[in-house]
Protein backbone atom coordinates (compact mmCIF):
# COMPACT_ATOMS: atom_id res chain seq x y z
CA UNK A 1 0.00 0.00 0.00
CA UNK A 2 2.85 2.64 0.86
CA UNK A 3 4.46 1.66 -2.48
CA UNK A 4 1.01 2.32 -4.59
CA UNK A 5 0.70 5.79 -2.29
CA UNK A 6 4.21 6.94 -3.85
CA UNK A 7 3.31 5.74 -7.12
CA UNK A 8 0.09 8.15 -7.18
CA UNK A 9 1.69 10.71 -5.53
CA UNK A 10 5.00 10.97 -5.87
CA UNK A 11 6.98 11.99 -2.71
CA UNK A 12 4.82 11.83 0.03
CA UNK A 13 4.49 14.64 2.37
CA UNK A 14 5.39 12.68 5.44
CA UNK A 15 7.74 9.55 5.24
CA UNK A 16 9.28 8.23 8.58
CA UNK A 17 11.88 5.50 8.52
CA UNK A 18 13.01 2.36 11.21
CA UNK A 19 12.13 5.42 13.66
CA UNK A 20 13.06 5.07 17.57
CA UNK A 21 12.97 6.47 20.77
CA UNK A 22 13.10 5.11 24.37
CA UNK A 23 13.03 6.95 27.80
CA UNK A 24 15.51 5.76 30.09
CA UNK A 25 14.93 1.70 30.02
CA UNK A 26 11.65 1.66 28.25
CA UNK A 27 11.45 1.50 24.58
CA UNK A 28 8.71 3.44 23.38
CA UNK A 29 9.10 3.50 19.35
CA UNK A 30 11.27 0.32 18.14
CA UNK A 31 12.00 0.44 14.41
CA UNK A 32 8.55 2.71 13.38
CA UNK A 33 7.95 2.86 9.21
CA UNK A 34 5.14 5.06 7.92
CA UNK A 35 4.56 7.36 5.18
CA UNK A 36 0.79 9.40 4.61
CA UNK A 37 0.13 10.45 1.12
CA UNK A 38 -1.65 14.01 0.72
CA UNK A 39 -5.08 13.59 1.09
CA UNK A 40 -4.95 10.44 2.68
CA UNK A 41 -5.90 10.32 6.76
CA UNK A 42 -3.61 7.68 8.73
CA UNK A 43 -5.05 6.90 12.08
CA UNK A 44 -2.53 5.62 14.73
CA UNK A 45 -4.23 3.31 17.33
CA UNK A 46 -2.84 1.29 20.69
CA UNK A 47 -2.88 1.43 24.16
CA UNK A 48 -2.41 4.10 26.24
CA UNK A 49 1.96 4.13 26.70
CA UNK A 50 2.78 2.84 23.36
CA UNK A 51 4.15 6.40 21.79
CA UNK A 52 1.58 7.49 19.45
CA UNK A 53 1.79 10.88 21.52
CA UNK A 54 5.53 10.39 21.15
CA UNK A 55 5.46 9.74 17.13
CA UNK A 56 3.85 13.10 16.83
CA UNK A 57 5.43 15.23 18.85
CA UNK A 58 8.54 13.57 16.71
CA UNK A 59 7.12 14.51 13.46
CA UNK A 60 6.81 18.14 13.87
CA UNK A 61 10.29 18.76 15.81
CA UNK A 62 8.92 18.89 19.76
CA UNK A 63 10.49 15.15 20.18
CA UNK A 64 13.91 14.08 19.14
CA UNK A 65 14.25 10.22 17.96
CA UNK A 66 17.22 8.49 19.04
CA UNK A 67 17.16 7.23 15.53
CA UNK A 68 15.79 6.69 12.29
CA UNK A 69 14.37 9.95 9.82
CA UNK A 70 11.67 11.98 9.73
CA UNK A 71 10.99 13.78 5.92
CA UNK A 72 8.66 16.15 5.76
CA UNK A 73 7.74 17.32 1.91
CA UNK A 74 11.00 15.61 1.05
CA UNK A 75 13.34 17.17 3.94
CA UNK A 76 14.92 15.81 6.63
CA UNK A 77 13.69 17.60 9.78
CA UNK A 78 15.59 15.87 12.77
CA UNK A 79 18.89 17.56 13.00
CA UNK A 80 18.14 20.53 11.19
CA UNK A 81 18.40 23.97 12.70
CA UNK A 82 15.60 25.81 14.28
CA UNK A 83 15.48 28.55 11.13
CA UNK A 84 14.48 25.78 8.86
CA UNK A 85 12.57 23.66 11.43
CA UNK A 86 9.77 26.82 11.72
CA UNK A 87 9.52 27.07 8.37
CA UNK A 88 8.52 23.47 8.11
CA UNK A 89 5.84 23.83 11.14
CA UNK A 90 4.10 26.36 9.02
CA UNK A 91 3.42 23.99 6.87
CA UNK A 92 1.78 22.06 9.85
CA UNK A 93 -1.02 21.81 12.11
CA UNK A 94 -0.72 20.42 15.30
CA UNK A 95 -4.06 19.26 17.71
CA UNK A 96 -3.02 18.37 21.18
CA UNK A 97 -4.41 15.81 23.13
CA UNK A 98 -5.98 18.90 25.76
CA UNK A 99 -6.09 21.31 23.53
CA UNK A 100 -3.20 23.21 25.27
CA UNK A 101 -4.94 26.89 24.31
CA UNK A 102 -3.09 30.21 25.89
CA UNK A 103 -5.13 29.95 28.79
CA UNK A 104 -4.36 34.09 29.48
CA UNK A 105 -5.81 34.80 25.68
CA UNK A 106 -8.95 35.23 24.20
CA UNK A 107 -10.03 32.61 21.81
CA UNK A 108 -9.84 35.26 18.65
CA UNK A 109 -6.28 35.54 20.27
CA UNK A 110 -5.60 32.07 20.29
CA UNK A 111 -6.53 31.29 16.72
CA UNK A 112 -4.76 34.87 15.86
CA UNK A 113 -1.47 33.79 17.85
CA UNK A 114 0.25 31.56 14.63
CA UNK A 115 -0.84 34.35 12.38
CA UNK A 116 0.35 37.01 14.48
CA UNK A 117 3.79 36.02 14.87
CA UNK A 118 4.14 33.94 11.36
CA UNK A 119 2.81 36.76 8.67
CA UNK A 120 2.75 40.15 8.07
CA UNK A 121 -1.20 39.86 7.69
CA UNK A 122 -2.53 44.08 8.38
CA UNK A 123 -4.87 43.64 11.65
CA UNK A 124 -8.47 43.71 9.71
CA UNK A 125 -7.44 41.25 7.82
CA UNK A 126 -6.25 38.98 10.43
CA UNK A 127 -9.22 39.45 12.66
CA UNK A 128 -11.39 38.49 9.28
CA UNK A 129 -8.85 35.18 8.80
CA UNK A 130 -9.69 34.68 12.93
CA UNK A 131 -13.41 34.99 12.08
CA UNK A 132 -13.76 32.58 9.11
CA UNK A 133 -11.69 30.23 10.82
CA UNK A 134 -13.66 30.24 13.97
CA UNK A 135 -16.98 30.05 11.61
CA UNK A 136 -15.35 27.36 9.72
CA UNK A 137 -15.36 25.38 13.27
CA UNK A 138 -18.63 26.15 14.66
CA UNK A 139 -17.30 28.84 17.10
CA UNK A 140 -18.09 32.34 15.42
CA UNK A 141 -20.16 33.17 18.51
CA UNK A 142 -17.25 32.79 20.94
CA UNK A 143 -14.92 35.01 20.04
CA UNK A 144 -14.44 37.04 23.24
CA UNK A 145 -14.64 33.88 25.23
CA UNK A 146 -11.39 32.81 27.40
CA UNK A 147 -10.56 28.96 27.16
CA UNK A 148 -11.44 28.55 30.81
CA UNK A 149 -15.01 29.58 29.86
CA UNK A 150 -15.75 27.00 27.18
CA UNK A 151 -15.97 23.34 27.05
CA UNK A 152 -13.41 20.16 26.05
CA UNK A 153 -15.44 20.16 22.97
CA UNK A 154 -15.58 23.65 22.12
CA UNK A 155 -11.92 23.88 23.43
CA UNK A 156 -10.85 21.11 20.63
CA UNK A 157 -12.83 23.60 18.20
CA UNK A 158 -10.83 26.42 18.68
CA UNK A 159 -7.94 24.29 18.89
CA UNK A 160 -8.60 23.05 15.51
CA UNK A 161 -9.16 26.55 14.33
CA UNK A 162 -5.71 27.38 15.24
CA UNK A 163 -4.43 24.23 14.00
CA UNK A 164 -5.64 25.25 10.57
CA UNK A 165 -4.59 29.37 11.14
CA UNK A 166 -1.43 28.90 8.53
CA UNK A 167 -3.48 26.61 6.13
CA UNK A 168 -1.16 23.60 6.49
CA UNK A 169 -0.81 20.57 4.15
CA UNK A 170 -0.21 18.30 7.16
CA UNK A 171 -2.27 18.13 9.88
CA UNK A 172 -1.89 16.06 13.32
CA UNK A 173 -4.15 15.66 15.82
CA UNK A 174 -3.66 13.86 18.75
CA UNK A 175 -6.59 12.19 20.43
CA UNK A 176 -9.34 14.69 19.21
CA UNK A 177 -12.13 12.75 20.85
CA UNK A 178 -10.58 11.92 23.96
CA UNK A 179 -12.39 12.99 26.94
CA UNK A 180 -15.60 14.23 24.66
CA UNK A 181 -19.20 12.73 24.97
CA UNK A 182 -19.91 10.34 22.09
CA UNK A 183 -22.92 12.90 20.30
CA UNK A 184 -19.34 15.71 20.44
CA UNK A 185 -17.41 13.39 19.35
CA UNK A 186 -19.05 12.26 16.14
CA UNK A 187 -18.99 16.29 15.82
CA UNK A 188 -16.16 16.75 15.89
CA UNK A 189 -15.07 13.63 13.32
CA UNK A 190 -17.77 15.35 11.06
CA UNK A 191 -15.74 18.53 11.42
CA UNK A 192 -12.61 17.00 10.98
CA UNK A 193 -13.96 14.93 7.72
CA UNK A 194 -15.20 18.59 6.55
CA UNK A 195 -12.06 20.19 6.85
CA UNK A 196 -10.20 17.68 5.14
CA UNK A 197 -12.35 17.84 2.29
CA UNK A 198 -11.67 21.95 1.90
CA UNK A 199 -7.87 21.44 2.53
CA UNK A 200 -6.68 18.15 1.19
CA UNK A 201 -4.33 17.51 4.16
CA UNK A 202 -2.19 14.76 4.84
CA UNK A 203 -3.34 14.00 8.09
CA UNK A 204 -2.16 11.43 10.86
CA UNK A 205 -5.10 11.57 14.40
CA UNK A 206 -3.79 9.27 17.03
CA UNK A 207 -7.04 7.50 18.76
CA UNK A 208 -8.14 5.38 20.97
CA UNK A 209 -11.56 5.78 20.11
CA UNK A 210 -12.36 3.24 17.36
CA UNK A 211 -15.48 4.31 15.61
CA UNK A 212 -13.83 7.51 15.40
CA UNK A 213 -11.13 6.03 13.51
CA UNK A 214 -13.07 4.41 11.07
CA UNK A 215 -15.14 7.46 10.33
CA UNK A 216 -12.27 10.26 10.06
CA UNK A 217 -9.33 7.14 8.64
CA UNK A 218 -8.90 5.99 4.98
CA UNK A 219 -5.76 4.00 6.72
CA UNK A 220 -5.08 2.94 10.07
CA UNK A 221 -2.08 1.41 11.83
CA UNK A 222 -1.69 -0.43 14.47
CA UNK A 223 0.95 0.58 17.48
CA UNK A 224 2.02 -2.56 19.86
CA UNK A 225 5.29 -2.49 21.81
CA UNK A 226 6.81 -0.05 19.71
CA UNK A 227 6.29 -1.55 16.67
CA UNK A 228 3.21 -1.62 13.61
CA UNK A 229 1.87 -4.67 13.89
CA UNK A 230 -0.43 -3.97 11.98
CA UNK A 231 -1.03 -1.42 8.45
CA UNK A 232 -3.99 -1.44 6.73
CA UNK A 233 -7.80 -0.63 5.96
CA UNK A 234 -10.66 -0.88 9.11
CA UNK A 235 -12.03 -3.83 7.16
CA UNK A 236 -8.37 -5.29 7.18
CA UNK A 237 -8.07 -4.68 11.06
CA UNK A 238 -11.19 -6.74 11.57
CA UNK A 239 -10.54 -9.59 9.29
CA UNK A 240 -7.13 -9.85 11.33
CA UNK A 241 -6.89 -13.40 13.58
CA UNK A 242 -3.89 -11.82 15.19
CA UNK A 243 -4.52 -12.54 19.12
CA UNK A 244 -3.67 -8.75 19.94
CA UNK A 245 -5.67 -7.11 16.99
CA UNK A 246 -8.99 -8.92 17.99
CA UNK A 247 -8.56 -8.52 21.32
CA UNK A 248 -8.26 -4.70 20.56
CA UNK A 249 -10.93 -4.38 18.27
CA UNK A 250 -13.01 -6.07 21.29
CA UNK A 251 -11.60 -3.92 24.17
CA UNK A 252 -9.60 -6.18 25.62
CA UNK A 253 -6.00 -5.60 24.95
CA UNK B 1 27.41 2.45 53.67
CA UNK B 2 27.16 2.01 49.86
CA UNK B 3 23.92 3.17 49.45
CA UNK B 4 25.04 6.75 50.99
CA UNK B 5 27.74 6.76 48.66
CA UNK B 6 25.28 6.38 46.08
CA UNK B 7 23.12 8.92 47.12
CA UNK B 8 25.95 10.77 47.47
CA UNK B 9 27.23 10.19 44.24
CA UNK B 10 23.61 10.98 42.58
CA UNK B 11 23.29 14.34 44.46
CA UNK B 12 26.55 15.69 43.11
CA UNK B 13 25.62 14.42 39.66
CA UNK B 14 22.13 16.52 39.73
CA UNK B 15 24.23 19.28 40.97
CA UNK B 16 26.32 19.24 38.01
CA UNK B 17 23.49 18.14 35.64
CA UNK B 18 21.54 21.66 36.74
CA UNK B 19 24.36 24.11 36.41
CA UNK B 20 24.56 22.58 32.72
CA UNK B 21 21.45 22.69 31.85
CA UNK B 22 20.93 25.77 33.00
CA UNK B 23 24.12 27.04 30.76
CA UNK B 24 22.73 25.20 27.64
CA UNK B 25 19.38 27.45 29.00
CA UNK B 26 21.36 30.50 28.83
CA UNK B 27 22.70 29.89 25.49
CA UNK B 28 19.14 29.24 23.90
CA UNK B 29 17.67 32.65 26.04
CA UNK B 30 20.89 34.81 24.69
CA UNK B 31 20.82 33.18 20.90
CA UNK B 32 16.88 33.89 20.81
CA UNK B 33 17.48 37.05 22.89
CA UNK B 34 19.58 38.62 19.87
CA UNK B 35 18.09 37.25 16.64
CA UNK B 36 15.08 38.98 15.21
CA UNK B 37 12.44 39.21 15.62
CA UNK B 38 12.28 41.08 18.87
CA UNK B 39 9.48 40.33 20.99
CA UNK B 40 9.07 44.37 21.91
CA UNK B 41 4.83 44.13 22.96
CA UNK B 42 5.80 41.60 25.19
CA UNK B 43 8.84 42.98 26.97
CA UNK B 44 6.66 45.95 27.23
CA UNK B 45 3.75 43.91 28.90
CA UNK B 46 6.09 41.83 31.12
CA UNK B 47 8.07 45.33 32.31
CA UNK B 48 4.50 46.22 33.48
CA UNK B 49 4.03 43.15 34.45
CA UNK B 50 6.99 42.91 36.88
CA UNK B 51 7.55 46.28 37.08
CA UNK B 52 4.63 48.54 37.70
CA UNK B 53 2.60 45.32 40.18
CA UNK B 54 6.08 45.03 42.07
CA UNK B 55 5.69 48.40 42.76
CA UNK B 56 3.55 48.92 45.99
CA UNK B 57 5.39 45.77 47.55
CA UNK B 58 8.86 47.16 47.12
CA UNK B 59 8.10 50.82 47.95
CA UNK B 60 6.08 49.44 51.72
CA UNK B 61 8.98 47.12 52.16
CA UNK B 62 11.56 50.16 51.49
CA UNK B 63 9.58 52.41 53.78
CA UNK B 64 9.15 49.59 56.42
CA UNK B 65 12.95 49.37 56.04
CA UNK B 66 13.67 52.84 56.81
CA UNK B 67 11.63 53.55 59.76
CA UNK B 68 13.06 50.77 61.48
CA UNK B 69 16.22 51.51 60.75
CA UNK B 70 16.18 55.18 61.70
CA UNK B 71 14.72 53.93 65.30
CA UNK B 72 17.01 51.43 65.40
CA UNK B 73 19.95 53.50 64.94
CA UNK B 74 18.76 56.52 67.16
CA UNK B 75 19.66 54.29 69.75
CA UNK B 76 22.65 53.51 69.22
CA UNK B 77 23.72 56.58 67.64
CA UNK B 78 22.65 58.27 71.29
CA UNK B 79 24.76 56.46 73.29
CA UNK B 80 27.87 57.58 71.58
CA UNK B 81 26.69 60.96 71.50
CA UNK B 82 26.42 61.29 67.62
CA UNK B 83 22.97 61.58 66.81
CA UNK B 84 23.79 64.20 64.55
CA UNK B 85 25.15 61.67 62.12
CA UNK B 86 21.95 59.86 61.85
CA UNK B 87 20.64 60.57 58.59
CA UNK B 88 23.88 60.12 56.62
CA UNK B 89 23.91 56.80 58.66
CA UNK B 90 20.83 55.69 57.53
CA UNK B 91 20.76 57.26 53.91
CA UNK B 92 24.18 55.34 53.59
CA UNK B 93 22.68 52.38 54.98
CA UNK B 94 19.76 52.33 52.59
CA UNK B 95 21.53 53.30 49.14
CA UNK B 96 24.73 51.40 49.99
CA UNK B 97 23.29 48.25 50.86
CA UNK B 98 19.68 47.52 52.52
CA UNK B 99 17.46 49.15 49.29
CA UNK B 100 18.90 47.03 46.59
CA UNK B 101 18.86 43.96 49.11
CA UNK B 102 15.33 44.29 50.15
CA UNK B 103 14.35 45.54 46.57
CA UNK B 104 16.21 42.22 45.08
CA UNK B 105 14.81 39.34 47.57
CA UNK B 106 11.23 40.89 47.82
CA UNK B 107 11.12 40.60 43.67
CA UNK B 108 12.57 37.25 44.16
CA UNK B 109 9.33 36.35 45.80
CA UNK B 110 6.61 37.90 44.19
CA UNK B 111 8.28 37.90 40.81
CA UNK B 112 10.43 34.66 40.59
CA UNK B 113 7.21 32.65 41.88
CA UNK B 114 5.20 34.28 39.83
CA UNK B 115 7.70 33.66 36.61
CA UNK B 116 8.03 30.51 37.60
CA UNK B 117 4.28 28.88 38.20
CA UNK B 118 2.74 30.35 35.14
CA UNK B 119 5.71 29.41 33.02
CA UNK B 120 5.58 26.18 34.99
CA UNK B 121 1.47 25.83 33.96
CA UNK B 122 2.38 26.29 30.35
CA UNK B 123 4.66 23.66 30.60
CA UNK B 124 2.88 20.66 32.04
CA UNK B 125 -0.54 21.81 29.97
CA UNK B 126 1.13 21.75 26.65
CA UNK B 127 1.28 25.74 26.15
CA UNK B 128 4.50 25.79 25.63
CA UNK B 129 4.58 22.94 23.19
CA UNK B 130 1.75 24.63 21.42
CA UNK B 131 4.04 28.05 21.16
CA UNK B 132 6.84 25.59 19.11
CA UNK B 133 4.43 24.00 17.03
CA UNK B 134 3.35 27.24 15.73
CA UNK B 135 7.12 28.03 14.95
CA UNK B 136 7.44 30.38 17.84
CA UNK B 137 10.34 30.31 19.74
CA UNK B 138 9.49 29.87 23.46
CA UNK B 139 12.89 31.10 24.38
CA UNK B 140 12.88 34.31 22.79
CA UNK B 141 8.33 35.27 23.61
CA UNK B 142 8.30 33.62 27.16
CA UNK B 143 12.20 33.75 28.65
CA UNK B 144 14.19 36.54 26.75
CA UNK B 145 11.33 38.98 27.60
CA UNK B 146 10.80 38.09 31.08
CA UNK B 147 14.40 38.53 31.95
CA UNK B 148 15.09 41.48 30.14
CA UNK B 149 12.40 43.05 31.94
CA UNK B 150 13.48 41.66 35.25
CA UNK B 151 17.23 43.48 34.30
CA UNK B 152 15.33 46.71 33.49
CA UNK B 153 12.89 47.21 36.07
CA UNK B 154 15.36 45.95 39.48
CA UNK B 155 17.31 49.20 39.42
CA UNK B 156 13.98 51.37 38.72
CA UNK B 157 12.30 49.53 41.73
CA UNK B 158 15.46 49.76 43.84
CA UNK B 159 15.41 53.53 43.70
CA UNK B 160 11.83 53.61 44.26
CA UNK B 161 12.54 51.07 47.43
CA UNK B 162 15.63 53.72 48.50
CA UNK B 163 13.29 56.89 48.02
CA UNK B 164 10.62 55.73 50.36
CA UNK B 165 13.27 54.28 52.44
CA UNK B 166 14.87 57.30 52.98
CA UNK B 167 11.16 59.34 53.07
CA UNK B 168 9.81 57.11 56.08
CA UNK B 169 13.33 57.32 57.64
CA UNK B 170 13.08 61.07 57.95
CA UNK B 171 9.21 60.83 59.02
CA UNK B 172 10.77 58.32 61.60
CA UNK B 173 13.34 60.80 62.86
CA UNK B 174 11.06 63.73 62.75
CA UNK B 175 8.75 62.49 65.23
CA UNK B 176 11.37 62.01 68.10
CA UNK B 177 13.94 65.43 67.31
CA UNK B 178 11.77 67.96 64.96
CA UNK B 179 13.94 68.08 61.57
CA UNK B 180 13.12 69.88 58.46
CA UNK B 181 13.12 67.25 55.24
CA UNK B 182 15.56 69.51 53.63
CA UNK B 183 18.07 69.43 56.65
CA UNK B 184 17.32 65.71 56.62
CA UNK B 185 18.46 65.10 52.83
CA UNK B 186 21.34 67.69 52.85
CA UNK B 187 23.21 65.83 56.10
CA UNK B 188 22.45 62.65 55.00
CA UNK B 189 24.10 63.06 51.14
CA UNK B 190 27.08 65.48 52.79
CA UNK B 191 29.26 62.31 52.93
CA UNK B 192 27.79 60.92 49.86
CA UNK B 193 29.40 60.78 45.60
CA UNK B 194 28.04 59.73 43.06
CA UNK B 195 30.03 56.81 42.54
CA UNK B 196 28.14 55.77 46.03
CA UNK B 197 25.05 55.51 44.37
CA UNK B 198 25.44 53.95 41.02
CA UNK B 199 27.15 50.79 41.85
CA UNK B 200 25.14 49.57 44.52
CA UNK B 201 21.56 50.75 42.43
CA UNK B 202 23.05 49.12 39.02
CA UNK B 203 23.88 46.26 40.25
CA UNK B 204 20.45 44.97 41.05
CA UNK B 205 20.35 44.90 37.01
CA UNK B 206 22.54 41.66 38.31
CA UNK B 207 19.54 39.74 40.31
CA UNK B 208 17.22 40.66 38.10
CA UNK B 209 19.23 38.66 35.79
CA UNK B 210 19.76 35.75 38.33
CA UNK B 211 15.67 35.98 39.55
CA UNK B 212 14.43 35.87 35.24
CA UNK B 213 16.65 33.48 34.58
CA UNK B 214 16.13 30.62 37.61
CA UNK B 215 12.26 31.50 37.69
CA UNK B 216 11.90 30.80 33.99
CA UNK B 217 14.91 27.85 33.56
CA UNK B 218 12.42 26.15 36.50
CA UNK B 219 9.49 27.32 34.61
CA UNK B 220 10.21 25.83 31.45
CA UNK B 221 11.80 22.44 32.95
CA UNK B 222 8.84 22.19 35.04
CA UNK B 223 7.72 17.96 35.10
CA UNK B 224 4.49 16.36 37.00
CA UNK B 225 1.63 18.34 37.03
CA UNK B 226 0.01 20.47 39.94
CA UNK B 227 2.90 19.27 42.43
CA UNK B 228 5.43 19.94 39.34
CA UNK B 229 4.19 23.50 39.28
CA UNK B 230 4.11 24.08 42.90
CA UNK B 231 7.58 22.97 43.48
CA UNK B 232 8.80 24.93 40.57
CA UNK B 233 7.13 27.83 42.43
CA UNK B 234 8.87 27.17 45.64
CA UNK B 235 12.34 26.06 44.04
CA UNK B 236 12.03 29.38 41.74
CA UNK B 237 12.42 31.72 45.19
CA UNK B 238 14.48 29.66 47.02
CA UNK B 239 16.86 29.18 44.32
CA UNK B 240 16.98 33.06 43.07
CA UNK B 241 16.72 34.47 46.77
CA UNK B 242 20.13 32.46 47.46
CA UNK B 243 21.77 32.91 44.17
CA UNK B 244 20.91 37.10 44.63
CA UNK B 245 22.05 36.77 48.48
CA UNK B 246 25.31 35.39 47.11
CA UNK B 247 26.11 37.41 43.82
CA UNK B 248 25.31 40.16 46.30
CA UNK B 249 28.51 39.74 48.47
CA UNK B 250 30.62 38.77 45.74
CA UNK B 251 29.34 42.26 43.84
CA UNK B 252 29.88 44.09 47.90
CA UNK B 253 33.36 42.76 47.36
CA UNK B 254 33.94 44.00 43.81
CA UNK B 255 32.11 47.38 44.57
CA UNK B 256 34.87 47.66 47.41
CA UNK B 257 37.81 47.61 45.44
CA UNK B 258 37.17 49.40 41.98
CA UNK B 259 35.06 51.80 43.77
CA UNK B 260 36.75 52.83 46.69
Amino acid sequence: MIENLEKTNGEPPVVLRGLHKSFGEQVVLNGIDLKVARGETLAVLGRSGTGKSVLLKIIIGIEKPDAGSVSIHGQEITGINLGKLNAIRRKMGFLFQQAALYDSLTVEENVAFPLKHNTNMPGSERQDRVEELLKSVGMEGDLKKMPSDISGGMQKRVGLARALALDPDILLLDEPTAGLDPITSGEIDELILKLQKEHAMASIVVTHDLQSAKTIAGRLALLHEGNVILEGTFADLEKSDDKFVTDFMRRDA
Amino acid sequence: MSSTASSNTALINGFFEWFGELGLFSWQVLRAAVTPPFEFRELARQIDEIGSKSFPLVALAGAAIGAILALETRDSLVRFGASSLLPAAVVYSIIHEIGPVVTGLVVCGRVGAGIGAELGSMKVTEQIDAIEVSAVNPYRLLAATRILACILVLPLLTLAADFCGVVMAWVADAMVDPITFHQFIHNGFSVFGFSDFLPPTFKTAVFGLIIGLVACFQGMRTRGGTEGVGRTATNSVVLSSLFVILADVIMVKLIVMFFP
